[in-house]
């Protein structure tokens, strides 16, 4: 008897304990418990002094880790354009490598600040999946590599063929849909790693590769024999690429949206990494609120009033960046197309800083 | 008042030197412990992902799915919902582990039992085989059968036939098979029945001839037959189609096994099979000294000696071990995913991806490992109550 009552004293304690612990959960807030529950990501980025940032670092061009273990790239000079704003400092970034299955769940799970990918911007991955799509630093579409050799001009020619994928991005289903479409019965291959994919596609497990068109021209450059495969000339889809931050953390998101946007503003306004310096104690209103000379732009975001100086000091603006990855200063020399500026006919526009 | 209060302070003590108190209290503070942690972080993780707009929820499962599947046992279209995908890729996976238990038991018996085979190359080669298989991790097998020995084939326009009733070449290996899905079950399920009732005849014909030292004549003319029928029906009830070769490369007919699925079986069946040679190896040591050489003064023959005596004494002790190494196989299957083939946990990534759900899909995915598991385990137990010792 006394046995049971033991019991179920203890029964009852548990049942207390497991009460007590929901609700002060649900009371708390949460503001004392994961950093990315209450307060914003801002302040965990500032007190570590550090930026982790997610990258891919297998695509030259856009982030690629050489011998040295020195990080370049578009997508490596967003994070450290952001570190520059935040932190004062480009250099104070720690990238993790992430593959595409891996990259939402590192982010939303805390262990990056931030993704710069070449993660595309879509509808349910800024719904569903809980993310929230900084401006896009790279317009791009869906491309299909194929050998000279193969014969294969268009996409009705893989019927029966077999094409390499990544697994877990936006063209894996880009790549069904277009061949739905077109009624084209194809062998999807499907890899986790984006070097095994390309490993198999040289080797001629499958007759094509699909990717975005910018990551198959930087990815051809590390081919055996670059000259012997060609970009088809059809474009799949529209890949929007982008930072990414996490949803419901809008500080955050915020200081990342607009350090991108300046990046474009600062070419719009044709401030340069060599001619900032010229620009201190100018006339113009909108470069001195854009450089934190007027106003409270920057602390209003909390980040320091010159932000801008920071980063396009020590990353550069926009234009720099491209041309220095991709563009004429680089092994690519890729046209700035769609990446041109609003005012050359380009898509890359920042809404006003004021 | 007082009597009351004294009354109740002495129970109290008693009870604090009560051990039996102690043990259960014990018992009771690690239970709230546990629960405490585990309601704590399941509500952590509640309110995360609430607070990212996504409460736990399966009903993404009949959303459409939107990307194809590289091969499949059932029928599969892009805009069929999740949950046929992830069934697409629970058939690949068992497919996987059906074929690597049935050749890694085989491969894994004979490279046992050849370790104790008294020809010096066939004793080194077994040895040899499992010191080299077994201390490399599986994926970098995986990586080197896909890659090294299938990718080395040539491409379908140069493909290798084998006596042209068979192709390989580096998109997979052609092999003849039923022409239909239902006669190529058929086949199997009668294969299986027919190694099962020859099992039962020669265990019953073995035991005549030991108790009477003759006979069992009637068994071994029920052995032929059931031999000859078995022929029979695998010969010209299975409609076969044998794959042809086609001009400018490329087979028609027959059954494509792709490379993806190929490589994944040979280096699960290759690793694992490292491992259960092992156990059958120490399956066989365990049994005594006294029992080999009893068989022997009988006049056995060497390989009776094995079959008739050593052997069912030893699957004794082999059988809970190729538990564990059953389960293994079946969730190593996992890794076939980093060589392409679209298995369970390959298609579970992309849909977690796709739907931004990892959390949903894994409980899918640990419950189903888990039951495959459980299942074998199920099964395995049945297998080792019949070979225990029988009290007579």
């Amino acid at each position: 008897m006394r046995k049971w009552g033991l019991l179920a004293a203890a029964l009852g304690l548990t049942l207390a304990a497991c009460g007590g612990s929901t609700t002060t959960t649900a009371d708390g807030g949460g503001d004392d418990t994961a950093p990315a529950a209450g307060g914003s990501r801002l302040d965990v980025v500032k007190d570590r002094g550090q930026l982790i940032c997610g990258v891919d670092g297998g695509i030259p061009g856009f982030s690629f880790v050489d011998e040295s273990g020195t990080y370049s790239g578009l997508d490596v000079d967003v994070c450290k354009a952001v570190a520059a704003a935040v932190l004062g400092d480009a250099e104070a970034v720690e990238y993790r490598r992430l593959d595409s299955t891996e990259r939402f769940t590192a982010l939303s799970g805390g262990e990056v600040d931030m993704l710069s990918r070449n993660t595309t911007w879509t509808i349910s991955r800024d719904s569903s999946v809980g993310l929230e799509f900084a401006p896009t630093t790279f317009f791009d579409g869906q491309g299909m590599m194929v050998k000279t050799a193969s014969g294969i001009t268009s996409l009705e020619d893989f019927a029966g063929k077999a094409i390499c994928v990544e697994t877990g991005t936006t063209t894996e289903l880009n790549l069904t849909d277009q061949m739905r479409q077109l009624g084209v019965d194809f062998e999807p291959v499907v890899f986790q790693d984006a070097d095994a994919a390309y490993a198999a596609y040289a080797e001629g497990r499958c007759e094509g590769m699909t990717s975005d068109k910018s990551q198959l021209v930087a990815r051809r450059s590390t081919l055996p024999n670059p000259e012997e495969n060609i970009l088809l000339e059809v474009t799949m889809s529209k890949e929007p690429l982008g930072p990414v931050t996490v949803n419901n953390d809008s500080t955050w998101f915020d200081v990342v949206k607009w350090t991108t946007f300046g990046l474009m503003q600062a070419e719009e306004f044709g401030i340069t990494s060599e001619n900032v310096a010229t620009f201190e104690g100018t006339e113009n209103p909108d470069i001195a609120r854009f450089l934190g000379a007027e106003g409270t732009l920057g602390t209003d975001m909390g980040l320091p009033n010159d932000f801008m100086v920071q980063v396009i000091t020590q990353v550069g603006n926009y234009g720099e960046i491209f041309e220095r990855n991709l563009g004429a200063d680089s092994q690519f020399e890729l046209e700035r197309g769609q990446n041109a500026l609003w005012t050359e006919g380009g898509l890359m526009y920042s809404p006003p800083f004021r | 008042m007082a009597h009351d209060s004294g009354g109740s302070s002495f129970e109290l003590k008693a009870m604090l030197r009560d051990e039996r108190f102690w043990k259960i209290a014990f018992q009771v503070i690690t239970l709230i412990v546990v629960l405490a942690l585990v309601s704590f972080f399941l509500s952590n993780l509640n309110r995360n992902l609430i607070q990212q707009g996504r409460a736990f929820s399966f009903s993404f499962l009949t959303n459409p799915a939107g990307f194809s599947i590289g091969e499949s046992l059932i029928q599969y279209r892009p805009n069929d919902p999740y949950w046929r995908a992830l069934i697409v890729g629970l058939g690949n996976t068992l497919s996987l582990v059906a074929s690597g238990i049935a050749l890694t038991t085989f491969l894994g018996v004979v490279a046992g039992v050849a370790s104790f085979s008294k020809n010096w190359l066939v004793h080194k080669l077994s040895r040899i085989y499992v010191g080299l298989v077994r201390n490399i991790p599986l994926l970098l097998q995986l990586f080197f059968w896909y890659f090294a020995i299938y990718g080395a084939l040539p491409q379908p326009e140069n493909q290798i036939g084998v006596f042209g009733i068979a192709f390989l070449n580096n998109r997979g290996v052609y092999i003849p098979w039923a022409s239909s899905a239902v006669l190529a079950l058929l086949g199997i399920a009668a294969t299986i029945g027919a190694v099962i009732a020859a099992f039962y005849l020669w265990q019953q014909r073995t035991k005549i001839r030991v108790e009477t030292g003759t006979g069992g004549k009637t068994q071994t003319i029920g052995l032929a037959v059931l031999g000859l029928l078995w022929i029979a029906i695998i010969v010209f009830g299975m409609n076969w189609t044998i794959p042809a070769g086609v001009e400018g490369g490329g087979v028609e007919g027959g059954l494509r096994l792709s490379r993806e699925f190929v490589a994944s079986l040979t280096a699960l069946v290759f690793y694992t099979s490292a491992f259960v040679a092992e156990i059958v190896r120490a399956g066989i040591q365990s049994v005594s000294k006294g029992q080999w050489e009893a068989a022997r003064s009988l006049g056995l023959p060497a390989g009776s000696v094995m079959q008739l005596v050593v052997f069912p004494q030893a699957l004794r002790v082999i059988i809970p071990p190729m538990n564990s190494e059953y389960m293994n196989l079946t969730k190593n299957t996992s890794l076939a995913f980093a060589v392409a083939f679209p298995e369970m946990y390959s298609v579970a990534t992309t849909t977690y991806n796709q739907t931004g759900r990892p959390v949903e899909v894994f409980v899918v995915l640990m419950a189903t490992y888990l039951s495959l598991c459980l299942l074998i385990t199920l099964v395995m137990n049945q297998l080792n109550q019949n070979v225990q010792f029988k009290e007579r």
